[in-house]
């Protein structure tokens, strides 16, 4: 580990059993009742660390798995196996009490404004709870003042306080949703998909307003999105998933410059582009596979153009080529592309 | 406070009270009723417990417009000469008790029952919405039956004229907290998966206080339509139970008892024994109904978001 | 090329029981056959309200109080709801956000294409059994026989999306009104669909009107923009000129606050404030409150539009009539 990382995951694998009671799984097959356990299969074995300060994007279609990344990371799943570090320190699996310090310091910040803040809360005791209750013992008065200075911060007016979360438009309640990050000064946010439910002007605003504070207060983000044009704006680093493993983790100049990942490929081709009429995108074949069954070897290679056999038979593990770019592909790996 | 009556006097919920004739009526009839049977003790013209005042001479007198009626009896009197007015307000009262007492219990049970099956989920739901289940395929009165039956043979008619409010209030009110379970659970695991709750994981909150503080706010709409239909079903539960000889003893009685108690006479004449509470009761329960409906409609989450 | 569309001065109000709300106010333009239109702008700018009233599809308590449609010369607002909905669905298709607001979940794919088309078409069944597989060809959907027995829910959204196209195509519409038909969809999907339609009204010489709030997806389907702010629209022409060099604030706004087009890491430019309500649209030029090229008339006086370049677009903005 070196000093620059702030969070590290290793081997992260979080699959979902959705397979119910045992009534729901039994099955009669060749004449005999069988249980059968539905699965599904969300993150597989994906590893990187993020460092002190950047801005470090997981991209990735519907169903491919980051959203729930993002949440094995914060806590709110306890992963399967492999592990989850902060500073170092193992954070997954960690009683409630133990946790209660990293609490403080790991916050996250939802895509739906209007379903991440309690509409039988007023805007102030939804910014005070977190604080109260990580420091317990500060006067009410030095909270109310945290209150309004973190509401102006975000560029809400703080004399709206006493007001409930549906008097609010979108873009201000994702504001709030922000503060309320804020208001533990924690030192790493997870942001997942904070600016897709909204408007493109007020878009530009949060983006803005997130790039900010990541400036004044030292913060460290990890970015779920599935914008390509969000992403290649704000983020240092950046991870591409498909179906529940990472396929390629670049800087971000480089990944934009030079996709290696077949399925990268695609999707960079794919992002309409401003006045660049006829796009010219890479097509790919058929759709993508649901996760409860994941195809053997490379999860990529049913709708892949360099498919051999050992795609077919072997997954193919994150790569460190000599650019500094990872990639989890046999074909860049042997040279076919 | 006098925010919190602005806020009321700008909210929705006032605003389509208003506008609700329906509503607006059926509230005043039964803050009248409920008014009357709290106040039943200044109201009323006679003591109908005070058995000194009671004289059997003045059975089945008649209401007071008809042949035979007595101008202190309004309404007449019942087959013990009490005061057919006076008792049904003392009546009501008991009535009215016993249905909010019940529905207290029913939702402090149900919610707690439906808050922790939704929120924990897995097996202790399981469990949970069984023993639901279970509860409820045995009918409100059959348990009533063999409870209140078990106990006056264990404990006594005379102590159990001292315990039938109470008891009253724990049979009905167990009989029927499913209801509340089903409909708290269900709500619960809407809003579980709300962006919000998982806001309030991240801050490491305990399980007991975002149940409490963060879940349980949202789901009480529905929790507060079905409590006044709850109150409906309890009142007519009371009745019903009193009706078969299993409620209110008749030196207590509940509108129930006095429905029950004057059936008897009704061929003979005496109608008006079991005619004006049996009005009485109708009475309650629409109004009560009828601003469930009212309430339903406001509250739907389909029409009305915030 | 024929006029296809001619939208004249329309104006749609919500009645409300405070009185009278007016969404649409004074909406203009015109479609060519086979020509392609984008209607941009963000949620609340009444784009998808306009997009509606082409095929007289405005729910209460909404009505169109004002103006012309006119369809192939006929005015769809003058017409009986019996001949504008043999026109809908026949003359006129719509393609929603969700599939599933076209879609019956519980009718096989096959039933809904054959009922739809035997409702706007004297044929057998057979015959429009043998339409249906062939427009789900056009669509790229592979074994349409089979998918002809298939419900709903056994395609994923991207097909489904396609499904739809396809019975939007069943009658051979002139004019195709697709309401943010991607916006569900992920990059790789949307990108596919996009190609598909745009495929499509080229080799079908179908008009498109598309609603979107992406300027991208727009700049790289139709030949004219739309750019709609509370209720009007403030700027039109065509596509390369107005992504090029966009006139009216709002537009370079919109354009400028697109992180492809600043420096990365940098701040974007964004526009202040937000969209006014229909409810507290400012007086003036309704986007005076967040525009930087503010003058003193802006706040007083509505904006005519001025015509530029040959009338092939108009801007409504006085900074640019002072100009």
């Amino acid at each position: 580990m070196s000093d620059s990382e702030l969070l590290a995951i290793n081997g992260v694998v979080k699959h979902f059993d959705i397979s119910g009671g045992v009534l729901d799984q039994l099955r009669i097959e060749n004449g005999r009742f069988k249980l059968k356990k539905v699965v599904v299969k969300a993150v597989n074995d994906v590893s990187f660390a993020i460092k002190r300060g950047e801005t470090f994007s997981v991209v990735g279609e519907s169903g491919c798995g980051k959203s729930t990344l993002a949440r094995t990371v914060i806590g709110l799943y306890p992963p399967n196996s492999g592990e989850v570090r902060y500073k170092g320190e193992r954070i997954d699996h960690l009683p409630p009490k133990r946790m209660l310090p990293y609490r403080a310091r790991m916050q996250m910040i939802f895509q739906d404004p209007y379903a991440s803040l309690n509409p039988r809360m007023t805007v102030r005791s939804i910014l005070e709870e977190p604080v109260m209750f990580h420091q317990r013992g500060v006067s009410r008065q030095s909270v109310r003042n945290k209150v309004a200075e973190v509401m102006a911060q975000v560029g809400v007016d703080p004399g709206w306080a006493t007001r409930y979360p549906h008097e609010f438009s979108g873009g201000q309640r994702q504001r709030i949703s922000i503060a309320r990050a804020l208001m533990v000064d924690p030192e790493f946010i997870i942001a997942d998909e904070p600016i897709s439910a909204l408007d493109v002007s007020i878009q530009a605003q949060i983006l803005n307003l997130l790039m900010d504070a990541q400036e004044k207060l030292g913060l460290t983000y990890m970015f779920i999105t599935h914008d390509l044009s969000v992403v290649s704006h704000i983020s240092s680093r950046v991870a591409v998933m498909y179906l529940g493993c990472v396929c390629e983790l670049a800087d971000t100049q480089k990944l934009f410059h030079s996709p290696r990942h077949p399925y990268t490929q695609a999707l960079l081709t794919a992002i309409p582009r401003l006045g660049v009429a006829k796009p010219r995108h890479v097509k790919l074949r058929g759709e993508v596979p649901t996760p409860i069954n994941l195809p053997p070897g490379c999860v990529f290679h049913q709708r892949c153009i360099h498919t051999n056999d050992r795609c077919k038979n072997e997954i193919p593990r994150l790569t460190r080529l000599d650019d500094g770019t990872h990639v989890a592909c046999h074909a860049v790996l042997e040279g076919r592309i | 406070m006098k925010r919190a009556l602005r806020r009321f006097r700008a909210s929705y919920l006032f605003f389509s009270f208003k506008r609700d004739p329906v509503a607006v009526v059926s509230f005043s009839i039964l803050m009248a009723l409920v008014g009357c049977s709290l106040l039943a003790p200044l109201i009323s013209p006679h003591d109908p417990y005070d058995t000194a005042t009671i004289d059997i001479m003045n059975a089945e007198i008649p209401p007071m417009w008809m042949d035979g009626g007595d101008k202190s009896f309004f309404l007449g009197t019942d087959i013990q000469g009490r005061d057919l007015l006076s008792t049904m307000l003392y009546g009501m009262r008991i009535s009215v008790l016993i249905g909010i007492g019940a529905v207290f219990m029913q939702a402090v049970l149900g919610i707690l029952i439906g808050l922790i099956s939704g929120y924990v989920g897995g097996r202790i739901d399981s469990l949970l919405m069984r023993m639901a289940d279970v509860q409820l395929s045995f009918s409100t009165l059959m348990v009533a039956i063999i409870v209140s039956a078990v106990f006056q043979v264990a404990f006594g008619v005379g102590k159990y004229e001292d315990m039938a409010v109470p008891l009253l209030i724990v049979i009905i009110g167990f009989a029927e907290w499913p209801q509340y379970a089903r409909t708290v659970r269900a709500s619960v695991l809407g809003e579980k998966s709300k962006e919000y709750v998982e806001a309030a994981r991240v801050s490491g909150f305990s399980a007991i206080r975002i149940m409490i503080r963060h879940i349980l706010p949202n789901t009480l709409s529905p929790v507060l339509v079905i409590s006044t239909v709850q109150v409906a079903n309890a009142v007519m539960s009371e009745a019903a139970l009193s009706f078969l000889g299993l409620g209110m003893p008749v030196t207590k009685p509940s509108l129930g008892s006095l429905i029950n108690s004057g059936f008897e006479y009704i061929f003979s004449g005496s109608w008006w024994i079991t005619f004006f509470p049996g009005i009485l009761l109708v009475l309650l329960v629409l109004v009560i109904n009828l601003l469930g409906d009212w309430l339903r409609d406001v509250l739907n989450p389909k029409l009305y978001k915030g | 090329m024929g006029r296809l569309l001619e939208v004249d001065n329309l104006e749609i109000k919500f009645a409300l029981r405070f009185g009278d709300l007016t969404a649409i106010n004074g909406v203009s333009f015109t479609l060519d056959k086979g020509e392609r239109l984008g209607l941009v702008g963000e949620s609340g700018a009444g784009k998808s309200v306009t997009g509606f009233a082409i095929i007289n599809l405005i729910s209460k308590p909404g009505y169109i109080s004002g103006g012309r449609i006119l369809f192939q010369g006929r005015d769809l607002t003058k017409m009986s709801y019996e001949g504008v909905r043999q026109i809908r669905g026949d003359r006129i298709s719509m393609i929603f956000q969700d599939p599933m607001m076209t879609l019956n979940p519980v009718l096989t794919v096959g039933t809904q294409m054959i009922e739809t088309l035997l409702a706007h078409r004297n044929m057998t069944v057979r015959d429009a059994e043998a339409v249906s597989i062939e427009k789900l060809k056009k669509v790229q959907i592979s074994s349409p026989e089979q998918r002809l027995k298939q419900y709903p829910h056994e395609f994923s959204g991207g097909m489904r999306q396609r499904i739809v196209i396809a019975i939007a195509l069943l009658t051979g519409p002139e004019l195709i009104i697709a309401d943010e038909p991607t916006t569900a969809l992920d990059v790789t999907i949307q990108a596919e669909i996009m190609d598909l339609l745009l495929g499509l009204c080229e080799s079908e010489n179908m008009g498109l009107i598309l609603i979107t709030h992406d300027l991208a997806v727009v700049s790289q389907v139709t030949e004219k923009i739309a750019v709609m702010y509370a209720g009007k629209i403030v700027e039109s022409g065509p596509t390369e000129r107005i992504i090029n060099d966009p006139l009216h604030p709002y537009t370079r706004g919109l354009i400028n606050a697109l992180p492809e087009v600043a420096e990365p890491g940098t701040r974007l430019n964004q526009i202040p404030g937000m969209m006014p309500t229909l409810t507290s649209i400012p007086k003036g030029c309704s986007f005076h409150p967040r525009c930087d090229y503010r003058l003193d008339v802006c706040e007083t006086e509505d904006p005519e539009f001025i015509y530029l370049e040959n009338n092939k677009r108009r801007v409504s903005c006085h900074y640019w009539k002072n100009k």
